[in-house]
């Protein structure tokens, strides 16, 4: 049977916030046929699955739940005259802007004049944590509970402990509450909770108690949660409970990519992207969370917004090749293992990774965006050839968004690309 | 099972695993009626959940032993088979790699103990030639020679088809039903079971990890102790897998194979497994600390591995013995057959365990003429999958491409599955790399009233 091959002037890979965000402004710019592709039943992303506040304030200037937020940003791409195509699963990136998909009536073929890769993030397993001990029913991340919660009106457990402190972990705290499940305990590895302070109170106010320095020695039950087994300052303990929510840990989801032809970064785990968002490969471009882990939907939702206006641009052969990017050396870095740098390498990841000449108005990124691996303080610094592009204090926790301005006007005739971190 | 009509058998096979499930196919085949007694809720869930899926040519196996001798005609009979059933094989070869001059020293006894099990096609490769071979293997590799015939294949999927192809045939399957006492009378054997009582003039013991015990309640006595050995394996997510074509083994010591890094039938790169004896029997514990230690390993290997993902962590357990090789005895009483200690080596031993089996049993049943051959669907990332065709259903499993129409006909059929591990062992769903993050939800919706052990608890 021959594989169908359509065309378009835009595909863009996941319809969350990022990709939804992108095909309206792209529409909105006069962009042709634009096309997305999403996996799920319906667009909408992560969103979708967290019914609870605050979605949209910079979108819409309201407070909406996630699921409306999500309806919201798909009718706009709508109106906006964008296909949205659901149970799509792009198997495939070729060179060139050829993605092949899988959709229920089989193989499909779609060739953009461009294609955003928009595919977003998930959770660190149980499994990439290399948690010990057994593997019985009830161990879910974050998205699998909200999805059964809040899809399915379903409850997988009743006392579970949630393993975490970021931001997610307190919307898997929400979650809890609405479907009527008590969390036993909150744990952290950590000495406090990565999240902002706020997020705190809410577990005092829904009597979760916090177990900071601590961790999981194993996780224990045939065909259920049984128990959890702690190490902590207090020593060993074993917590009666019957599931485990792992939470947070995101990673790009860039499987697609990391199977393709294109440079990855192996700090982020997802795409190296110029100024403009695009890729060693100039027919692709890439916005929202697979860029980095996570931020927040709206964070995602303006990257989308931005990178439109650079793959406008790249279809009117605006922008200077990406073969000749520069990339950014990060001073002092140590080769390999930036996850397990406690003490080491400060810097998690930087982005983008690489630059070409051009001015910063017309770039869908005008910071470098950094984050760090540990809590540190310093001073970073951009130098092309010895002279200081840009600098800046900083003092920060892990996960916190790091901006560092670019300069004005780049070029890379200048010379090579060096970031540092001086850290006090 | 019913204890009013009490059913009977020529044969009743205590165990489906691996090869339990071989052994009912063989039986059946040649014409006998056959019983196979599981006390899981789902077959292969002890010793056969996990293991490393490699089919061994048996060339480091020792030189004379049962083992090999299984091993050798079970490696022959899966080549001859695998194709009729929808099996895969993935002809990887093998390179066992030297790190020291000790490990170098080692080689030239292991390519003459391979040739003398009949494994010829094996000889001595330079560094040179050997990172060549594998452009991603760390330069410190001394030396180290090339197996072939070893292959990689889905260890799931071929015990299923085993097991399948006998209920087609006429074999029954009794799941939930714990063997808890034999007798014999009127030259028969009448086996209690937890799910009711049934007869058989033959009683063939593939209990794994339980064999002793099941030795003692059916003949009184046992005569082999079961040493549970772990072994747990660290899984790399599938982009991991171009760094290695070959299966990847060390030079093995007295006592184990030692730590094996191989892609997988389903595309991912293994890494494992270690070699633990404990007591217990049932619990194969994770621990944090030696799955580091064997993604250190594996990355000392494979230095790019660092760059890449866990996306799985499993434990197994063998059932080893005091002995080194297979306990298979027919002396123990009359009409009884003891297949034990069918430790490491078991998944490539099956069908040749099988067939030496019923060499032993040497019954006068009259071969099926015309039996039926049932096809596996195929879920080895190297053939082609449902989410290839159309009709799928839609991808319900993202991480796996596992389709709704593969989960509903895992769900049927006379071999339907009914526990999660049951379910995820015949599709792969949540066995990905996000390991359930965006499918559980889906997952819970389409099996709930549909396993006999639910996926959800909490919300009965």
């Amino acid at each position: 049977m021959a594989v169908r091959e359509e065309e378009a002037d835009v595909v863009i890979v996941g319809g969350g916030p990022s990709g939804l965000a992108a095909a309206t402004e792209l529409r909105r710019l006069g962009a042709g046929r634009v096309i997305i592709l999403d996996r799920d039943r319906q667009a909408g992303g992560i969103p979708r699955h967290c019914g609870h506040y605050p979605f949209g304030m910079r979108e819409f200037h309201q407070m909406l739940r996630g699921p409306d937020y999500a309806r919201r940003l798909a009718e706009q791409a709508q109106q906006a005259g964008v296909e949205i195509r659901t149970l799509c699963t792009v198997v495939k990136l070729h060179p060139g802007g050829l993605v092949e998909m899988t959709t229920p009536e089989g193989l499909a073929r779609l060739r953009g004049k461009a294609v955003l890769l928009a595919t977003g993030v998930r959770e660190t397993s149980r499994a990439g944590r290399m948690i010990g001990g057994e593997k019985p029913g009830g161990i879910l991340p974050t998205g699998a509970l909200q999805g059964m919660v809040y899809l399915n009106g379903r409850r997988p457990f009743r006392r579970p402990v949630i393993l975490g402190s970021e931001l997610v972990s307190f919307s898997a705290l929400l979650t809890c509450r609405h479907a009527g499940i008590r969390p036993l305990a909150m744990i952290e590895a950590g000495p406090r909770p990565v999240a902002y302070a706020p997020s705190r109170l809410l577990a005092m106010a829904m009597g979760v108690p916090f177990h900071a320095n601590t961790r999981v020695e194993a996780i224990l039950g045939r065909h259920r949660v049984e128990q959890v087994s702690l190490s902590g300052p207090k020593g060993t303990r074993v917590i009666e409970t019957d599931g485990v929510i792992v939470t947070g840990g995101f990673r790009p989801e860039a499987s697609l990519l990391t199977a393709s032809h294109m440079d990855t970064d192996p700090r982020s785990g997802g795409p190296a992207i110029d100024q403009y968002g695009r890729l060693s490969d100039p027919a692709y471009f890439a916005s929202g969370n697979v860029l980095r882990g996570v931020e927040t939907a709206g964070w995602s939702w303006a990257e989308g917004k931005q990178v439109a206006h650079s793959i406008v641009a790249s279809l009117d052969g605006k922008l200077a090749p990406r073969e000749e990017a520069l990339t950014i050396a990060i001073e002092g870095a140590i080769e390999g293992a930036p996850e397990s740098a406690h003490d080491g390498d400060a810097l998690k990841l930087v982005l983008p990774q690489v630059l070409v000449c051009g001015y910063r108005v017309m770039a869908a990124h005008r910071h470098l965006q950094l984050r760090l691996n540990r809590p540190a303080r310093g001073r970073l610094i951009l130098k092309q050839a010895g002279k200081v592009l840009t600098e800046k204090r900083i003092a920060s926790r892990p996960e916190r968004r790091i901006l560092l301005a670019l300069p004005e006007v780049f070029s890379v005739e200048d010379g090579e690309l060096r970031l540092l971190f001086d850290e006090e | 099972m019913s204890d009013a009509g009490q059913e009977s058998f020529d044969v009743a096979i205590v165990g489906a695993g691996v090869v339990g499930c071989a052994l009912a196919r063989q039986f059946t085949l040649d014409g006998a009626r056959v019983a196979i007694l599981e006390k899981a809720a789902d077959v292969l869930d002890g010793a056969s959940k996990g293991n490393s899926a490699i089919l061994h040519t048996g060339f480091d196996a020792p030189e004379g032993s049962l083992e090999v001798q299984c091993m050798r005609e079970g490696y022959r009979l899966y080549l001859e088979i695998h194709e009729r059933l929808g099996l895969p094989l993935i002809r990887s070869g093998a390179l066992v790699l030297a790190w020291n001059e000790a490990q170098q020293a080692e080689l030239p006894g292991l390519i003459e103990r391979a040739h003398a099990n009949g494994v010829s096609n094996v000889g001595p490769l330079t560094r040179q030639e050997i990172l060549d071979l594998e452009p991603h293997l760390s330069q410190g590799v001394t030396g180290g020679f090339r197996v072939p015939g070893e292959y990689l294949i889905d260890p799931w999927s071929a015990a299923h088809a085993y097991l399948l192809q006998a209920i087609e045939n006429g074999a029954r399957l009794y799941r939930g039903s714990e063997v808890l006492s034999g007798s014999r009378s009127g030259g028969r054997w009448h086996l209690e079971t937890s799910s009711g009582r049934l007869s058989a003039s033959l009683v063939i013991n593939a209990a794994g990890l339980f064999g002793d015990i099941v030795d003692k309640r059916i003949t009184g006595e046992s005569w082999f102790t079961i040493r549970p050995r772990k072994g747990q394996f660290v899984v790399y997510d599938k982009p991991a897998s171009a760094l290695a074509g070959h299966i990847l083994l060390p030079v093995p010591t007295k006592t184990t194979k030692g730590i094996v890094v191989c892609r997988t039938a389903f595309g991912n790169l293994l890494v494992g497994p270690t070699a633990e004896e404990q007591e217990d029997r049932e619990h194969a514990l994770l621990d944090t600390e030696t799955m580091t230690a064997l993604a250190a390993k594996a990355e000392e290997i494979l230095p790019e591995l660092r760059h890449h993902q866990v996306n799985a962590i499993y434990a197994g357990l063998r059932p080893a013995t005091e002995e080194k090789d297979y306990r298979i005895r027919t002396d123990l009483a009359e009409d009884y057959i003891c297949v034990g200690g069918i430790r490491s080596t078991g998944l490539s031993a099956a069908l040749g365990i099988a067939a030496h089996v019923a060499r032993l049993a040497a019954r006068k049943d009259t071969p099926l003429e015309s039996p039926v051959w049932p096809k596996m669907p195929m879920i080895s990332e190297y053939g082609k999958r449902d989410w290839c065709e159309p009709g799928n259903g839609g991808i319900v499993c993202l991480c796996e491409m596992v389709t709704r129409r593969e989960i509903d006909n895992a769900l049927i059929g006379p071999l339907a599955a009914c526990s999660m591990g049951g379910l995820k062992r015949r599709t792969r769903v949540t066995m990905g790399r996000c390991q359930g993050f965006y499918c559980s939800a889906e997952l819970a919706r389409i099996t709930y009233g549909r396993l006999a052990e639910p996926m959800l608890a909490g919300d009965d």
